[in-house]
């Protein structure tokens, strides 16, 4: 079998940061970082929403003084436009390249190492992105909340999960959420190059440990307001 | 034993292939698959027929050269076993076996249950050399390796390109054998002139022959026959990317 030669790009003439994005470990670590950065965002926001346990007053005046300085709010929500729409990106043309590398499919095959997490990222990753829209035209801008109120967070929460089916899709999208993130966050430190023998069963346990803290985290506020805790 | 076979029949390259169902009938448990695969085309030659082709050397599990999907699972039910050391006791009497080739768009079939690898060939090549003193061989114990180093690099080392790591992977993704490949010389003193450049280079090649992406199935793992941890993919992402950044 004859041995032809790869037309290799010359690195003193393309930028590194081309080299970089054009590879696809270049483009997991652009995926892994800002996974991470939506990863840092969701924990935050869980532990936000859950102030919704102290009571309206609490939670309306934290809803308040994240918006009280709008330079500093879309900056924030401008690095997660950003992120997100770079991670979609990325994820997409990942997906396409894995699509292509196998054109003719196996008759028979069966997992021996994977997980279901793992097998539905691009599901999960789909369905969440769905859901992102889904819950910025509900809580942020009301446009699909039947009994909306500018600015009382208590309220629009209160009364938007007293529907049960909206309450159904906020708990299925967060079963979502905890399967991505199951696979995503130890599979970010893969792509970052920190998993190491020495450390994968610490990072392991700790990628489940958050997604379940943020999954009961999120899932517990419909639940509390659909089983009468919070009214 | 009797079996019922499911194989992949494909005259060359650029036809269509099918599936063909074949009888294996009398075969000793204490057979590996590939004798299993004998018997069956002995048949086949003294009935006329075409036998099946498939890619074999050594038959003692380490050259590399046999493969196949063995119901699904590339080199068959038993971790860490090429094909080729795979024996007929681990399946049952009366079993129903589907044998495909390594699907990969990198390795196209070019006969049957043969794919041609040269694609890992040329990942290899676009690695380089190492750069070494010429002149009368140099003193042996003169460049000290830790044993860490050493046993981690011995590791990677065991890699054979047998490609099972491609074929199971969902991505189809030549992660593993690169990650193998380029760690084996990163962990050795005489890896080091080149490190940089070399990992460059080597993913680059990867990507160019078409691979996919890693998503951390670690399919690979499990059907690596020289079971190769994963664990090498995030060492040759480190090595990328420290690369990369110290330009």
């Amino acid at each position: 079998m004859s041995v032809k030669e790869i037309p290799l790009s010359d690195e003193r003439r393309s930028h590194w940061l081309l080299l970089f994005w054009r590879s696809t470990v270049g483009k997991k670590v652009v995926m892994a970082l800002t996974g991470a950065i939506g990863v840092g965002y969701v924990v935050a926001h869980m532990l936000g929403n859950l102030l919704v346990f102290e009571g309206p007053e609490k939670i309306n005046t934290y809803a308040a003084l994240l918006k009280s300085d709008s330079n500093l709010l879309w900056t924030a929500r401008g690095i997660l436009i950003v992120a997100v729409v770079l991670h979609i990106f990325a994820a997409y043309q990942l997906a396409r390249l894995s699509q292509k590398s196998r054109p003719v499919g196996y008759k028979r095959w069966r997992a021996v190492g994977s997980d279901f997490a793992s097998r539905t990222m691009r599901w999960t990753g789909l369905l969440l992105a769905l859901f992102i829209v889904y819950h910025l035209l509900h809580l942020t801008t009301g446009t699909v909340h039947p009994d909306f109120v500018e600015a009382d967070v208590h309220h629009n929460v209160v009364s938007g999960f007293r529907v049960w089916y909206v309450s159904a899709v906020y708990i299925v999208a967060m079963l979502m959420l905890a399967l991505h993130l199951y696979h995503g966050v130890w599979s970010m430190c893969e792509s970052l190059g920190v998993n190491y023998p020495k450390y994968n069963r610490l990072i392991r346990a700790l990628a489940t440990i958050l997604t379940v803290i943020v999954a009961v985290g999120f899932i517990s506020i419909p639940a509390a307001v659909l089983l009468r805790f919070i009214s | 034993m009797h079996l019922t076979l499911h194989v992949w029949r494909q005259k060359d390259t650029r036809v269509k292939g099918k599936m063909v169902r074949y009888h294996a009938d009398d075969i000793n448990p204490d057979m590996s698959f590939l004798e299993m695969l004998d018997v069956v085309n002995w048949q086949l030659i003294e009935n006329g027929e075409e036998p099946i082709a498939f890619d074999h050397d050594c038959r003692e599990g380490i050259c590399g050269s046999c493969g196949m999907m063995i119901n699904g699972v590339a080199h068959g039910p038993r971790r860490a076993t090429a094909t080729c050391q795979l024996h007929m006791r681990y399946f049952k009497d009366g079993d129903t076996i589907y044998i495909e080739p390594w699907r990969s768009s990198a390795f196209p079939v070019l006969k049957d249950l043969i794919v041609d690898r040269s694609a890992f060939d040329r990942i290899i090549q676009a690695g380089g050399y190492i750069s070494v003193s010429t002149g009368s061989a140099p003193e042996a114990n003169s460049v000290l390796v830790s044993k860490q180093d050493s046993d981690r690099a011995m590791d990677a080392a065991t890699c054979i390109g047998c490609g099972a790591c491609v074929a199971a992977c969902p991505n189809g993704a030549a992660s593993l054998f690169t990650s193998a490949k380029i760690s084996h010389l990163a962990l050795l003193p005489q890896g080091q002139p080149e490190r940089q450049r070399r990992v460059i280079k080597m993913i680059e090649a990867m990507d160019h022959e078409g691979f996919g992406n890693c998503t951390m199935h670690r399919e690979c793992e499990a059907v690596c026959p020289k079971a190769i941890s994963t664990d090498f993919i995030a060492r040759m992402n480190r090595e990328y990317l420290c690369s990369l950044l110290k330009g």
